[in-house]
């Protein structure tokens, strides 16, 4: 039971890359993501984190190697794969609460029951009440938890997110860990978090994976549990400061610099 | 096919005005309004026509006063000109235009999916279009009639076929236009290419059909009128040359101000239709 990027090789044709020599966007990587894992992907920009996550969601197919759900072999987008972008990709042209709706309605549920279930989900990701908002009404954070809603409303069993909290600033950002970390505990899902956050990839990851490129492939994968502590109770100002956290965050920003210095 | 179209429809009245760099200095008067300014400018150009058919620069047989062409709009009211009350002949150009605007919108729609989404339509559609857009719809108008007829059918044919091709092009830009994003979304909760169409793409292309509406919208009338002119038992266009006929000039001014009118009409109402259901085309 994974969501399993076993030896990936992503390249695209010379023709389109304009150079022979060009290397391949990933090369020979591989990645189980469990369910109720939370796997965070750090890396520079042009690692191919991105094209990870495209790959794992069926957004572009592999050029080697496979992408397999629970054995079976990925052959596009899923439901039981949703997706939470950077740039929310809701829906302007319906309310908040169709947003959510929209993917119950893919499911073939009956117009009351989306309604009443929009809005429970709405009300799980905070928003309650907001369902007849607008989209352009809505803060970026808002808009953010929308779209989360909207990804759990596919009942997805692996929630793969593209830098959610990029566009965020500082403070929403970080109340938006502590809401991921709540979403992952209720949902059971297992995450795939794109960040170019260090912090952010260790305080809410079971793993961090670092990635390297380009050929993109992976240069670490670290355990870690400053979400599970924060979950329990801790709290959010302590776990950054306690010295393990500070340790775990140096020595994967060293890796990543020292990593650039050597590609430069 | 032009992609740049959309871009290109906007008119330079339209465009937001560029805010001054530096912040201007404390004034004692408020900036006069642009609407002030515009309808200052129109009082001086009608007070000069009054002022012309007052004095007797030019005689009242080429230029009757205002109030002359107000009366000429009271008469054909009332009584009709050409057979027909001004009433009639604003329904008949009307009901031709929006026929037109029916027809166009229900091939041209499905021929400007078929052309941003398949290669073939593409092919298909693509030329047709292009040799249609830059031909003045006039000098088919003929032909048409040798087809179909004076009748109604081939005025509403030459009409439809001059507002296709920007409603084709709007909507072909439109579903292009479609979030990569939005889709990919749409598909990772499970939505058919089918669902993606209609949930995502159609919804994406409303704002630009609606643009392409208003532009068909000005060529189908400026069409409709001059076939008119040609022949029809009724129309404005029909109005206007018979009272040409007959030297009738405040009539055909008349006429034109109806013409007018409706026009900005037009484009009124689509810009209200266009805030009440794509509110969000310029916000996001």
């Amino acid at each position: 039971m994974s969501l399993h990027l076993d030896g990936v090789t992503l390249a695209y044709p010379p023709a389109r890359s304009g150079r022979r020599d060009e290397p391949p966007v990933l090369r020979d990587l591989s990645l189980a993501i469990e369910p109720g894992a939370f796997v965070s992907v750090i890396g520079r920009s042009g690692s191919g984190k991105t094209s990870l996550l495209n790959l794992a969601a069926g957004f572009v197919a592999p050029s080697g190697g496979s992408v397999r759900v629970d054995g079976e072999r990925v052959e596009g987008p899923g439901a039981e794969r949703a997706v939470v972008f950077q740039d929310d990709a809701l829906f302007p042209w319906a309310s908040a609460r169709d947003n959510v709706a929209f993917a119950l309605r893919l499911r073939g549920l009956p117009g009351a029951e989306r309604r009443t279930r929009a809005e429970a989900l709405l009300a799980s990701v905070g928003l309650a009440g907001a369902g007849d908002k607008a989209i352009w009404e809505l803060s970026g954070g808002m808009r953010q938890r929308v779209g989360i809603a909207r990804a759990l409303a596919a009942e997805p069993r692996y929630l793969l997110m593209d830098e959610p909290l990029g566009a965020l600033d500082a403070m929403t950002r970080e109340r938006m860990h502590e809401f991921l970390l709540g979403i992952w505990q209720r949902s059971g899902a297992g995450i795939l978090l794109i960040t170019h956050g260090i912090e952010e990839a260790l305080f809410l990851g079971t793993r961090v994976v670092v990635l390297a490129g380009r050929p993109g492939r992976i240069i670490a994968d670290m355990p870690a549990s400053y979400g599970r502590r924060f979950l329990r109770g801790e709290p959010a100002r302590a776990i950054r400061a306690d010295p393990a956290f500070v340790a775990d965050r140096n020595a994967l920003a060293d890796m990543i610099h020292d990593e650039a210095e050597r590609a430069a | 096919m032009s992609r740049t179209t959309a871009t290109v429809l906007v008119s330079p009245t339209e465009a937001a005005e560029v805010p001054p760099v530096t912040a201007a200095p404390a004034r004692r008067r408020p900036p006069l309004p642009v609407a002030a300014i515009s309808a200052a400018t129109l009082s001086i150009l009608v007070g000069l026509w009054s002022l012309a058919a007052w004095a007797g620069w030019v005689s009242s047989v080429f230029l009757p006063s205002p109030l002359a062409v107000l009366e000429a709009l009271d008469l054909a009211a009332r009584s009709g000109f050409a057979d027909a009350s001004l009433l009639q002949h604003t329904l008949a150009s009307l009901s031709r235009v929006f026929g037109a605007l029916l027809a166009a919108l229900l091939v041209g729609v499905p021929i400007g999916i078929a052309i941003a989404t398949s290669r073939i339509g593409r092919g298909i559609f693509d030329p047709i279009v292009e040799v249609l857009r830059p031909l003045p719809p006039l000098a088919y108008l003929p032909l048409v009639i040798i087809w179909f007829g004076i009748g109604e059918a081939s005025k509403i044919l030459v009409i439809g076929l001059a507002m296709g091709p920007p409603i084709i092009i709007a909507t072909a830009a439109g579903v292009r236009s479609a979030s990569t994003d939005r889709i990919r979304a749409a598909r990772s909760l499970g939505a058919s290419p089918r669902d993606v169409l209609r949930f995502v793409v159609m919804p994406s292309a409303v704002p630009s059909i609606l643009t392409g509406v208003r532009i068909a919208l000005g060529a189908g009338w400026s069409t409709l009128i001059a076939a008119e002119l040609i022949a029809a038992p009724r129309g404005l266009g029909t109005m206007i040359q018979a009272a040409a006929g007959f030297l009738a000039t405040d009539i055909v001014i008349a006429g034109i101000v109806v013409i007018a009118a409706i026009a900005i009409l037009f484009e009124a109402a689509l810009r209200r239709l266009e805030r009440r259901f794509v509110p969000w085309a310029t916000r996001l």
